[in-house]
Protein backbone atom coordinates (compact mmCIF):
# COMPACT_ATOMS: atom_id res chain seq x y z
CA UNK A 1 0.00 0.00 0.00
CA UNK A 2 1.71 3.00 -1.15
CA UNK A 3 -0.52 5.67 -1.60
CA UNK A 4 0.88 9.23 -2.52
CA UNK A 5 -1.48 11.50 -1.10
CA UNK A 6 -1.00 12.03 2.53
CA UNK A 7 -3.93 11.49 5.30
CA UNK A 8 -2.35 14.16 7.44
CA UNK A 9 -2.38 16.91 3.81
CA UNK A 10 -5.89 16.37 2.95
CA UNK A 11 -9.04 18.41 4.66
CA UNK A 12 -12.88 17.68 4.42
CA UNK A 13 -13.92 19.75 1.24
CA UNK A 14 -10.58 18.93 -0.49
CA UNK A 15 -11.18 18.54 -4.44
CA UNK A 16 -10.85 15.84 -6.68
CA UNK A 17 -10.20 17.78 -10.04
CA UNK A 18 -12.67 16.91 -12.66
CA UNK A 19 -11.67 14.30 -15.33
CA UNK A 20 -14.20 13.96 -18.52
CA UNK A 21 -13.26 10.22 -20.19
CA UNK A 22 -15.39 9.22 -23.58
CA UNK A 23 -16.76 6.26 -24.38
CA UNK A 24 -17.63 5.32 -27.92
CA UNK A 25 -19.24 2.28 -29.39
CA UNK A 26 -16.06 0.46 -29.82
CA UNK A 27 -15.16 1.00 -26.05
CA UNK A 28 -18.63 -0.95 -25.59
CA UNK A 29 -17.24 -3.48 -27.63
CA UNK A 30 -13.73 -4.28 -26.23
CA UNK A 31 -15.56 -3.99 -22.58
CA UNK A 32 -18.14 -6.72 -23.24
CA UNK A 33 -15.23 -9.07 -24.52
CA UNK A 34 -13.00 -8.09 -21.62
CA UNK A 35 -15.90 -8.08 -19.23
CA UNK A 36 -17.79 -10.86 -20.06
CA UNK A 37 -21.30 -8.77 -20.12
CA UNK A 38 -22.17 -9.18 -23.71
CA UNK A 39 -25.96 -8.00 -22.72
CA UNK A 40 -27.20 -6.84 -26.09
CA UNK A 41 -28.19 -3.12 -24.98
CA UNK A 42 -24.72 -2.47 -24.53
CA UNK A 43 -23.96 -3.27 -28.47
CA UNK A 44 -27.17 -3.17 -30.27
CA UNK A 45 -29.10 -0.66 -30.69
CA UNK A 46 -32.53 -2.59 -31.96
CA UNK A 47 -32.43 -4.53 -28.80
CA UNK A 48 -31.97 -1.45 -26.58
CA UNK A 49 -34.53 0.48 -28.60
CA UNK A 50 -37.07 -2.79 -28.35
CA UNK A 51 -36.51 -2.58 -24.77
CA UNK A 52 -37.12 0.69 -24.36
CA UNK A 53 -33.60 2.46 -24.12
CA UNK A 54 -32.93 5.89 -26.32
CA UNK A 55 -30.17 4.37 -27.74
CA UNK A 56 -27.22 1.75 -26.59
CA UNK A 57 -25.76 2.44 -23.40
CA UNK A 58 -22.98 1.97 -21.55
CA UNK A 59 -22.07 -0.77 -19.21
CA UNK A 60 -22.92 0.46 -15.99
CA UNK A 61 -19.39 -0.84 -14.88
CA UNK A 62 -17.71 0.80 -17.12
CA UNK A 63 -18.73 4.17 -15.76
CA UNK A 64 -18.07 2.84 -12.25
CA UNK A 65 -14.57 1.89 -13.78
CA UNK A 66 -13.81 5.56 -15.06
CA UNK A 67 -15.18 7.26 -11.58
CA UNK A 68 -12.68 4.77 -9.86
CA UNK A 69 -9.75 5.68 -12.15
CA UNK A 70 -10.10 9.34 -10.82
CA UNK A 71 -9.95 8.29 -7.54
CA UNK A 72 -7.42 5.72 -7.68
CA UNK A 73 -4.72 7.73 -9.98
CA UNK A 74 -5.56 10.68 -7.25
CA UNK A 75 -4.50 8.28 -4.27
CA UNK A 76 -1.60 7.19 -6.16
CA UNK A 77 -2.52 3.42 -5.10
CA UNK A 78 -5.27 1.32 -6.51
CA UNK A 79 -4.65 -1.23 -4.05
CA UNK A 80 -5.71 1.86 -1.42
CA UNK A 81 -9.56 1.69 -2.66
CA UNK A 82 -11.17 -0.38 0.71
CA UNK A 83 -14.46 0.26 -0.37
CA UNK A 84 -16.34 1.39 -3.88
CA UNK A 85 -20.36 1.92 -4.06
CA UNK A 86 -21.93 3.36 -6.92
CA UNK A 87 -25.88 4.04 -7.36
CA UNK A 88 -26.18 4.50 -11.33
CA UNK A 89 -28.99 6.80 -11.37
CA UNK A 90 -29.27 7.01 -15.44
CA UNK A 91 -27.56 5.58 -18.19
CA UNK A 92 -25.06 6.91 -20.06
CA UNK A 93 -26.15 6.97 -23.91
CA UNK A 94 -23.76 6.15 -26.85
CA UNK A 95 -24.61 7.14 -30.11
CA UNK A 96 -23.78 5.69 -32.94
CA UNK A 97 -20.74 8.43 -33.88
CA UNK A 98 -17.31 8.95 -33.50
CA UNK A 99 -17.66 11.34 -31.08
CA UNK A 100 -19.53 8.72 -28.70
CA UNK A 101 -20.62 10.23 -24.92
CA UNK A 102 -18.74 12.02 -22.40
CA UNK A 103 -18.68 11.21 -18.46
CA UNK A 104 -17.72 13.90 -16.68
CA UNK A 105 -16.09 12.76 -12.81
CA UNK A 106 -15.26 14.48 -10.01
CA UNK A 107 -15.08 14.12 -6.33
CA UNK A 108 -14.54 15.49 -2.65
CA UNK A 109 -13.23 14.44 0.34
CA UNK A 110 -16.59 14.25 2.78
CA UNK A 111 -14.90 12.30 5.64
CA UNK A 112 -11.71 11.91 7.68
CA UNK A 113 -12.03 7.86 9.47
CA UNK A 114 -10.21 6.40 11.91
CA UNK A 115 -6.72 4.06 10.65
CA UNK A 116 -5.55 7.07 7.58
CA UNK A 117 -8.62 6.71 5.60
CA UNK A 118 -11.02 9.11 3.85
CA UNK A 119 -14.69 9.01 2.32
CA UNK A 120 -15.16 10.61 -0.92
CA UNK A 121 -18.13 11.56 -2.70
CA UNK A 122 -18.07 10.77 -6.79
CA UNK A 123 -20.04 12.31 -8.86
CA UNK A 124 -20.51 11.50 -12.58
CA UNK A 125 -22.25 13.14 -15.45
CA UNK A 126 -23.23 12.36 -18.89
CA UNK A 127 -25.36 14.12 -21.39
CA UNK A 128 -26.66 16.80 -18.96
CA UNK A 129 -27.70 13.44 -16.57
CA UNK A 130 -26.44 12.69 -13.58
CA UNK A 131 -25.31 9.19 -14.10
CA UNK A 132 -23.83 8.15 -10.90
CA UNK A 133 -25.87 8.94 -7.35
CA UNK A 134 -24.76 8.43 -3.93
CA UNK A 135 -21.32 7.08 -5.04
CA UNK A 136 -18.40 7.06 -2.36
CA UNK A 137 -15.27 5.40 -2.31
CA UNK A 138 -13.14 4.42 1.29
CA UNK A 139 -9.50 5.08 0.92
CA UNK A 140 -6.15 4.35 2.71
CA UNK A 141 -4.01 7.29 2.28
CA UNK A 142 -0.10 7.36 3.52
CA UNK B 1 -43.95 -13.45 -15.38
CA UNK B 2 -41.59 -11.59 -13.35
CA UNK B 3 -38.78 -13.16 -11.20
CA UNK B 4 -39.49 -16.33 -8.98
CA UNK B 5 -39.69 -15.14 -5.82
CA UNK B 6 -38.51 -18.92 -4.31
CA UNK B 7 -35.15 -18.14 -5.17
CA UNK B 8 -34.50 -15.58 -2.52
CA UNK B 9 -31.47 -17.11 -0.92
CA UNK B 10 -30.63 -19.74 -3.67
CA UNK B 11 -26.93 -20.11 -4.37
CA UNK B 12 -24.48 -20.02 -7.45
CA UNK B 13 -20.95 -20.98 -7.08
CA UNK B 14 -18.33 -20.80 -9.66
CA UNK B 15 -18.34 -23.60 -12.02
CA UNK B 16 -14.37 -23.74 -11.55
CA UNK B 17 -12.00 -21.50 -9.56
CA UNK B 18 -11.22 -18.42 -11.21
CA UNK B 19 -7.43 -17.91 -11.97
CA UNK B 20 -6.47 -14.42 -12.29
CA UNK B 21 -3.48 -13.63 -15.00
CA UNK B 22 -1.29 -11.09 -16.14
CA UNK B 23 -3.06 -11.25 -19.46
CA UNK B 24 -6.51 -10.83 -18.47
CA UNK B 25 -5.39 -7.72 -15.88
CA UNK B 26 -3.79 -6.03 -19.03
CA UNK B 27 -7.14 -6.83 -21.46
CA UNK B 28 -9.51 -5.20 -18.71
CA UNK B 29 -6.91 -2.17 -18.25
CA UNK B 30 -7.09 -1.52 -21.75
CA UNK B 31 -10.92 -2.16 -22.27
CA UNK B 32 -11.52 0.62 -19.06
CA UNK B 33 -8.68 2.87 -20.55
CA UNK B 34 -6.54 2.64 -17.59
CA UNK B 35 -2.75 3.03 -18.53
CA UNK B 36 -1.79 2.60 -14.41
CA UNK B 37 1.60 0.60 -15.17
CA UNK B 38 0.59 -0.60 -11.88
CA UNK B 39 -1.95 -3.29 -13.78
CA UNK B 40 0.42 -4.14 -16.75
CA UNK B 41 3.91 -3.92 -15.26
CA UNK B 42 5.57 -6.42 -12.80
CA UNK B 43 8.28 -4.13 -11.93
CA UNK B 44 6.41 -1.38 -10.85
CA UNK B 45 3.61 -3.54 -9.23
CA UNK B 46 7.12 -5.02 -7.03
CA UNK B 47 8.19 -1.33 -6.21
CA UNK B 48 4.62 -0.50 -5.14
CA UNK B 49 5.04 -3.84 -2.40
CA UNK B 50 2.98 -6.16 -4.42
CA UNK B 51 3.98 -9.78 -5.71
CA UNK B 52 2.58 -8.82 -9.01
CA UNK B 53 0.69 -6.82 -11.40
CA UNK B 54 -2.96 -6.15 -9.47
CA UNK B 55 -5.93 -6.08 -11.00
CA UNK B 56 -8.52 -2.79 -11.18
CA UNK B 57 -11.17 -2.17 -8.58
CA UNK B 58 -13.83 -3.69 -11.01
CA UNK B 59 -11.77 -6.73 -12.46
CA UNK B 60 -13.86 -8.58 -9.89
CA UNK B 61 -17.29 -8.13 -12.40
CA UNK B 62 -15.55 -10.97 -14.50
CA UNK B 63 -16.52 -13.52 -11.51
CA UNK B 64 -19.76 -11.81 -11.05
CA UNK B 65 -20.69 -12.00 -14.38
CA UNK B 66 -19.49 -16.36 -14.29
CA UNK B 67 -22.45 -16.01 -11.43
CA UNK B 68 -24.50 -14.10 -13.20
CA UNK B 69 -24.52 -16.22 -16.32
CA UNK B 70 -25.65 -19.06 -14.33
CA UNK B 71 -28.47 -17.09 -13.27
CA UNK B 72 -29.69 -15.55 -16.60
CA UNK B 73 -29.47 -19.29 -18.18
CA UNK B 74 -31.69 -20.92 -15.10
CA UNK B 75 -35.38 -20.89 -16.66
CA UNK B 76 -37.02 -21.15 -13.60
CA UNK B 77 -35.62 -17.71 -12.07
CA UNK B 78 -37.24 -15.89 -15.04
CA UNK B 79 -35.19 -13.28 -16.13
CA UNK B 80 -35.32 -11.10 -18.76
CA UNK B 81 -31.48 -10.53 -19.43
CA UNK B 82 -32.67 -8.16 -22.13
CA UNK B 83 -34.49 -5.68 -19.66
CA UNK B 84 -31.74 -6.09 -16.93
CA UNK B 85 -30.02 -2.61 -16.19
CA UNK B 86 -27.32 -2.03 -13.37
CA UNK B 87 -28.82 -0.48 -10.14
CA UNK B 88 -25.98 -0.40 -8.09
CA UNK B 89 -23.01 -1.89 -7.16
CA UNK B 90 -20.49 -2.16 -3.92
CA UNK B 91 -17.25 -3.48 -3.39
CA UNK B 92 -15.60 -4.25 0.36
CA UNK B 93 -11.99 -4.72 -0.32
CA UNK B 94 -9.58 -6.72 1.89
CA UNK B 95 -7.06 -6.28 -0.52
CA UNK B 96 -6.54 -6.46 -4.09
CA UNK B 97 -6.54 -9.30 -6.78
CA UNK B 98 -3.44 -10.07 -8.16
CA UNK B 99 -1.94 -11.73 -10.79
CA UNK B 100 -1.81 -15.70 -9.69
CA UNK B 101 -4.82 -15.34 -7.35
CA UNK B 102 -6.86 -18.57 -7.85
CA UNK B 103 -10.07 -17.28 -6.55
CA UNK B 104 -13.68 -18.97 -5.92
CA UNK B 105 -16.70 -16.99 -5.93
CA UNK B 106 -19.94 -17.75 -4.52
CA UNK B 107 -23.27 -15.21 -5.30
CA UNK B 108 -26.53 -15.88 -3.22
CA UNK B 109 -29.99 -13.67 -4.13
CA UNK B 110 -30.01 -11.65 -0.83
CA UNK B 111 -33.35 -9.92 -2.18
CA UNK B 112 -36.33 -9.63 -4.36
CA UNK B 113 -38.41 -6.54 -4.89
CA UNK B 114 -40.50 -4.27 -6.66
CA UNK B 115 -40.21 -0.86 -6.57
CA UNK B 116 -42.82 1.57 -9.73
CA UNK B 117 -43.35 -1.13 -12.63
CA UNK B 118 -39.35 -2.55 -11.54
CA UNK B 119 -38.29 -6.16 -10.39
CA UNK B 120 -34.95 -5.52 -8.17
CA UNK B 121 -32.88 -8.38 -7.68
CA UNK B 122 -30.10 -8.31 -5.43
CA UNK B 123 -26.56 -10.65 -5.60
CA UNK B 124 -23.94 -10.41 -3.03
CA UNK B 125 -20.42 -12.47 -4.24
CA UNK B 126 -17.63 -13.28 -1.73
CA UNK B 127 -14.88 -13.99 -3.17
CA UNK B 128 -11.99 -16.25 -1.81
CA UNK B 129 -8.72 -17.41 -2.75
CA UNK B 130 -8.73 -21.70 -2.99
CA UNK B 131 -6.33 -21.22 0.08
CA UNK B 132 -9.85 -19.45 1.87
CA UNK B 133 -8.33 -15.72 2.34
CA UNK B 134 -11.70 -13.69 1.73
CA UNK B 135 -10.29 -10.93 -1.17
CA UNK B 136 -13.60 -8.86 -1.29
CA UNK B 137 -17.33 -9.02 -1.18
CA UNK B 138 -19.55 -7.40 -3.86
CA UNK B 139 -23.21 -6.14 -3.74
CA UNK B 140 -24.58 -6.17 -7.19
CA UNK B 141 -27.90 -4.95 -7.64
CA UNK B 142 -30.02 -5.07 -10.86
CA UNK B 143 -32.95 -3.54 -11.97
CA UNK B 144 -35.34 -5.55 -14.35
CA UNK B 145 -37.48 -2.52 -16.38
CA UNK B 146 -41.34 -2.51 -16.72
CA UNK B 147 -41.06 -6.95 -14.98
CA UNK B 148 -43.37 -6.15 -12.17
CA UNK B 149 -46.99 -5.59 -13.72
CA UNK B 150 -46.45 -9.37 -15.55
CA UNK B 151 -45.35 -10.63 -11.63
CA UNK B 152 -48.88 -8.70 -10.91
CA UNK B 153 -50.36 -10.04 -13.94
CA UNK B 154 -49.24 -13.86 -12.85
CA UNK B 155 -51.16 -13.36 -9.08
CA UNK B 156 -48.16 -14.57 -7.22
CA UNK B 157 -48.91 -13.50 -3.52
CA UNK B 158 -45.21 -13.10 -3.08
CA UNK B 159 -44.35 -10.65 -6.16
CA UNK B 160 -47.57 -8.44 -4.35
CA UNK B 161 -46.67 -8.22 -1.25
CA UNK B 162 -43.23 -7.16 -1.59
CA UNK B 163 -41.63 -3.62 -2.30
CA UNK B 164 -38.28 -2.04 -2.16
Amino acid sequence: MTATVRYDDVEVGAEIPEQVYRVRRIDLVRYAGASGDFNPIHWHERTAKAVGLPDVIAHGMFTMAQAGRLVTDWAGDPGALVEYKVRFSAPVVVPDDDKGAEITVSGVVKEKLDDNRVRIALTARSGGAKVLARSTAVVRLA
Amino acid sequence: MGINREYLGREYRSPQPYEVTRGKIREFADAIGDPNPVYSDTATAHAAGYGDVIAPPTFPVIMGMEAMSQAVVDPELRLDFSRVVHGDQSFDYNRPLQAGDVVETVTRITKISSLGGNELLTLESEMRTVEGEHVLTAVNMLVVRGAADEAAEAGSAEGQGSSA
